[in-house]
């Protein structure tokens, strides 16, 4: 019996149509899109104005926060403007627009492909450097490295796990850098159990990736305490809380980072980030990004730069097809769809799927016909058909004491609802809506 | 890129099921014992199956259309499969002016009066059932006996059902073992060769249908399995106790609509609570008051008031049981 | 059979009676003694309990005034003047005529001014579309037309035009009270003066963005060109963050800034058509009329 975690769960069809095509590198942009909040928390503050010339790697922005992250410039050239942009979350925000000339590298940027293997840093200088590269999670929630790497005071880290499972269907971004950057990513995963000061690290990967779980066991048997832990098929087990259930059978009470129950989640992106900030000193200017689609000519896998228009990337996986009815930055169960083709890759744009007409419109909504199939799949063991209810009757109070809060916003709800209700949408506004109240009552 | 591209909140895909796929799928599994009713009634129970369904369909679509005055939307399947139910529950030789009126209640009070699908806290074709059962309890306890296939719709010979003897015999102070001589056997009654409601007769057809439903994922096991777990324990208890007075479990959850009632009725997913700790509570007390109006009512079945009551119980038990949140198992070996 | 009914009715009736006695004990332990005022003043306000006092329901509101010092603050945006008039004479306080307001739609973005770039597939209800994308059309400020607003209007004063996609407030109806202003995820509808005569000037935008941009989303943007700041000769008019706002109390409804604004962005309302000389006598009737009736 593989392990996974118990309450809930679905599994939608996998689709992951890009699973053997290699990385490629994607061509450099003509005008690089580089947003100020990239991350969870604080956006950062600009340090370059129009007409500054940039190098790869020179920081553009700086963290402005606890929760914060340095953003580097991922191109070469002038600085066009600083000014309000539409991106991938739907809004404008302000993002740094550069007009690229040359690749022009700073020069303590190790660009060679060899791999260092030696961890000379000490733990500390690893969260430091860490913080300056401005690593996010790249699995999606983009929150600080940094922040996840100091516990805070009275909690101790004991074990390290790894997120490889990429639950998410169609993405494809993780199982291709398991496969080609494995013994860098490894490398990572020690250094950040330095960091951590932990001496165990489980790298959790879902069974439909038998490659990618024999590659990296073969890689673990050189290197003490990593280990990787195969994981039976199940959405939402990206979920930080389903992870550690699944890997080490420990449940994140309510409320609380997994730093209770001694664990810390990284994602296995982040891992090979850690590993180029600390070993080749270059900064998160580039990501894995999956784009795909049924109806894509080419689904492919690229390593993109930072800023890059999403719609180059399309056009270089064949172009958008003809009847494109969606297009979502992220899985098709917590993606976001975009609203237009020219928003920029980010550090947590993990794929660009493309939906077709028929695909990209939601069913007609029917009466709830309380089946209870919703409060069967979620796995932090809600009842969302009551969440959505409260919502909808602005009861916030009922859906505070629900614990409409713990919803991890995973989606399994709404995609098993044979009524097709937005029971999601209207969870969410239930969260936010109780978030406002909480934080006005903390005041 | 001249046409415009839908945004909408995650998530972008959906799973398998709809409703009309479940409605539909519970009347899949539900043939096996329509079959089995055809074959030891005759064509009675096809003329009442028909009339059942048509009726529900016709009534519900009036009421959509003229009184509650929506876009009528009868294919979602919920109103055949209350007209199936319906038929099941009532005796193959039923008047066809009584289902009528029994469809007529099911879809109008039992169903529309609330608002419709999702919103009735009481099962439909049970609400129509009890109705007939309390206005016409002559020509609803006139149980065709199962003759055959060729038996006439109006031809039908009558007598009382394995219940209703074993009622009248205690009633009259005989004992059990005693009444047991002219009752079907246990094989008889796992087949379904006896008298009563249509659709209750067949054990065995019941649970090859419990076996679609389950392997379509469009129920738990919990329901029915704690249902007729209740009734064999409960009757198991009684039977013990004075054997010679109450009857013996295996008869108890073969005859009657305790299958029936177990597999397609209390599983009604409107009617039925959300979370599976619930769903015991619900099948538990079902079990309970079945057997106590067996063995110590007026009537000689009480499935469907047992039923009944609970449905009226699911909001608060929706409200008190919830399932257990993510979090509350401490840290493991803790 | 007669000795019975005789007992039935003896038995009864000193049932009753106990149970009456205990009541009235009860009452009287129990009893709270509240002021009379506090009723005389809910049966004089008009019941709506639409909240829009700020306290909860006309009975709420009418503890308030009957406990305050000072109700010059206190004002039921319901009632008519003449209504709270009444109240504060009651209750012995100096009446302080409210100056009456109209909620007003700041977005004239139809479909016509602003073309749609996505189409919105999610669950219809402004807040959660609002939580999630800017709209669903250029402009990221705009009305996005779920009709929030309308299901929050408890006297029928709202409704959703189909063919623009914009919520119309009922000038007659509306009574200001506000709940549309809080159920706005937007903040595109303001409670303004209703102005001698009903005439009212706002600028029915609240894009915020550059002008290009603006103007680019929708035909009828404030571009923020400060034209209508220059114009307007009792400086009522600012101009912050591209979007220029009228101050009502200022504007004394010159029109100066209407003929001025490059967008038709500066909306007038109920004015007599601009270019005749004399307005025609049965406008300035009916104006006169719905004047008296909100008067």
């Amino acid at each position: 019996m593989l392990k996974t975690f118990k309450k809930g769960g679905v599994h939608p069809a996998e689709n992951k149509l890009s699973a053997n095509s290699a990385i490629t590198m994607a061509e450099l942009p003509k005008i690089a899109t580089i947003p100020l909040g990239q991350h969870i928390g604080a956006p950062a503050t600009p340090l370059v104005k129009k007409g500054d010339v940039v190098k790869v790697g020179q920081i553009v922005a700086q963290s402005s926060g606890f929760v914060s992250a340095n953003i580097h410039s991922s191109v070469s050239g002038t600085v066009a403007k600083v000014e309000d942009t539409l991106d991938s979350t739907g809004f404008k925000r302000p993002a740094i627009i550069i007009n690229v000339e040359g690749d022009d590298w700073l020069e303590e940027i190790d660009q060679s492909k060899d791999i260092k293997k030696e961890i000379s840093l000490s733990a500390e200088d690893i969260k430091k450097s860490v913080q300056n590269a401005g690593i996010v999670g790249l699995g999606g929630a983009t929150f600080p490295t940094h922040i996840k790497l100091s516990p805070p005071p009275g909690k101790t880290a004991e074990v390290l796990i790894l997120n490889g499972v990429e639950c998410e269907p169609y993405l494809t971004a993780d199982h291709r850098l398991m496969l080609e950057k494995g013994e860098e990513m490894v490398i990572g995963t020690k250094i950040l159990m330095k960091a951590l000061g932990v001496n165990k690290a489980f790298i959790g990967i879902e069974n439909n990736k038998p490659d990618a779980i024999k590659h990296l066991s073969d890689i673990c048997k050189n290197y003490e305490g990593v280990e990787v832990t195969p994981l039976k098929v199940k959405y939402p087990q990206g979920g930080e809380k389903q992870l550690i259930k699944a890997v080490i059978n420990r449940e994140v009470p309510s409320g609380t980072l997994p730093i209770e129950v001694g664990a810390v989640v990284h994602n296995v992106g982040t891992a090979f980030a850690v590993y180029e900030a600390v070993q080749k000193n270059k900064p998160l200017i580039e990501r894995v990004v999956t784009i795909t689609g049924k109806s894509v000519k080419t689904p492919s896998n690229f390593m993109v730069r930072i800023g890059t228009p999403t719609i180059q990337l399309i056009e270089a996986a064949g172009g958008v097809p003809d009847d494109t009815g969606k297009m979502v930055s992220g899985g098709p169960m917590m993606g976001k769809a975009i609203s237009s083709v020219d928003v920029p890759i980010t550090k947590g744009s993990s794929g660009v799927l493309i939906f077709n007409n028929t695909e990209a419109r939601r069913r007609e909504v029917e009466p709830c016909i309380r089946c209870g199939k919703c409060v069967s799949v979620c796995p932090m063991g809600l009842e969302p058909y009551i969440l959505m209810t409260f919502a909808e009757k602005q009861m916030w109070e009922e859906t505070e004491t629900e614990s409409a809060m713990d919803c991890i916003e995973c989606g399994s709800c709404m995609f098993t609802c044979p009524a097709d209700r937005p029971l999601l949408d209207y969870i969410r506004l239930g969260k936010t809506t109780v978030g406002k109240i909480i934080r006005s009552r903390n005041q | 890129m001249n046409r415009l591209i839908n945004i909408s909140p995650s998530p972008h895909v959906a799973g398998e099921y709809s409703v009309k796929k479940i409605m539909y799928g519970v009347v899949l599994a539900l043939l096996p014992a329509l079959a089995a009713s055809v074959y030891f009634f005759g064509t009675g129970a096809i003329i009442v199956t028909l009339v059942s369904i048509a009726s529900c369909v016709a009534f519900e679509y009036l009421i959509q259309k003229f009184i509650i005055k929506t876009t009528p939307k009868i294919s979602d399947g919920s109103a055949i499969l209350t007209g199936l139910l319906l038929a099941f529950n009532v005796p193959s030789n039923l008047p066809i002016w009584i289902i009528i009126i029994g469809a007529l209640i099911s879809i109008g009070v039992g169903k529309m009066s609330f608002g419709g699908l999702g919103q009735n806290p009481f099962n439909p074709a049970l609400v129509g059932r009890v109705f007939l059962l309390i206005s016409f309890p002559v020509q609803m306890t006139s149980w065709p006996k199962p003759l055959g296939f060729l038996t006439g719709y109006t031809d039908a010979v009558t007598g009382p059902t394995a219940l209703g003897k074993l009622k009248e015999g205690i009633m009259n102070g005989e004992t059990v073992s005693n009444i047991m001589q002219d009752i079907p056997s246990h094989m008889e009654a796992f087949y379904g060769h006896m008298g009563g409601s249509m659709g209750e007769i067949s054990a065995l057809a019941l649970i090859l249908g419990f076996a679609f439903m389950l392997y379509r994922k469009i129920i738990t096991w919990h329901i029915p399995v704690i249902l007729v777990g209740t009734v064999f324990a409960f009757t198991g208890i009684l039977h013990f106790a004075n054997p010679e007075q109450f009857a013996h479990p295996v008869f108890h959850i073969l005859t009657g609509g305790v299958m029936l009632g177990a597999i397609f009725m209390a599983t009604d997913m409107v009617t039925s609570p959300m979370n599976p700790k619930g769903m015991i509570i619900f099948a538990v007390g079902i079990g309970v008051i079945t057997v106590l109006i067996r063995s110590f009512g007026a009537y000689p079945e009480g499935i469907s008031f047992a039923i009944l009551i609970m449905n009226a119980f699911v909001p608060i038990i929706n409200k008190y049981v919830k399932p257990s949140r993510f979090g509350e198992e401490v840290k493991n070996g803790q | 059979m007669s000795i019975t009914i005789v007992y039935t009715i003896v038995s009864l009736g000193a049932l009753g009676l106990l149970a009456a006695i205990i009541l009235y004990f009860v009452a009287q332990k129990f009893k709270v003694i509240e002021d009379p005022r506090i009723d005389e003043t809910e049966g004089m306000l008009p019941g709506a309990n639409c909240g829009g006092c700020g306290f909860p329901g006309c009975r709420g509101f009418a503890e308030a005034l009957v406990k305050a010092d000072n109700i010059s603050k206190l004002n039921c945006p319901v009632s008519d003047a003449a209504g709270m008039v009444a109240i504060a004479n009651y209750l012995g306080h100096e009446a302080v005529k409210a100056t009456p307001k109209v909620a007003v739609v700041r977005c004239n973005g139809t479909c016509e001014n602003r073309q749609k770039t996505n189409n919105y597939d999610g669950a219809t209800l402004c807040t959660i579309e609002s939580a999630l994308y800017a709209g669903d059309t250029g402009c990221s400020y705009g009305c996005l037309g779920h009709g929030e607003c309308v299901d929050a209007c408890a006297f029928d004063a709202m409704y959703m035009d189909a063919d623009t996609g914009l919520p119309v407030i009922i000038e007659d109806k509306c009574v200001a009270c506000g709940a549309c202003v809080a159920a706005c995820p937007k903040d595109i509808i303001e409670l303004r003066n209703a102005g001698p005569k009903s005439r009212r000037i706002f600028v029915s935008c609240i894009n915020e963005d550059k002008g290009g941009v603006a103007r680019k989303a929708c035909k009828v943007a404030c571009i923020g060109c400060g034209k209508c700041v220059k114009v307007c000769p009792f400086e009522a008019i600012t101009l912050v963050n591209n979007l220029a706002y009228i101050d009502y109390n200022k504007c004394k409804l010159c029109r100066k800034c209407v003929l001025e604004c490059p967008t038709a962005a500066i909306h007038e309302l109920n004015f007599p058509p601009k270019k005749a000389p004399a307005p025609k006598p049965e406008v300035v009737a009916e104006n006169k009329g719905t004047d008296e009736k909100k008067a």
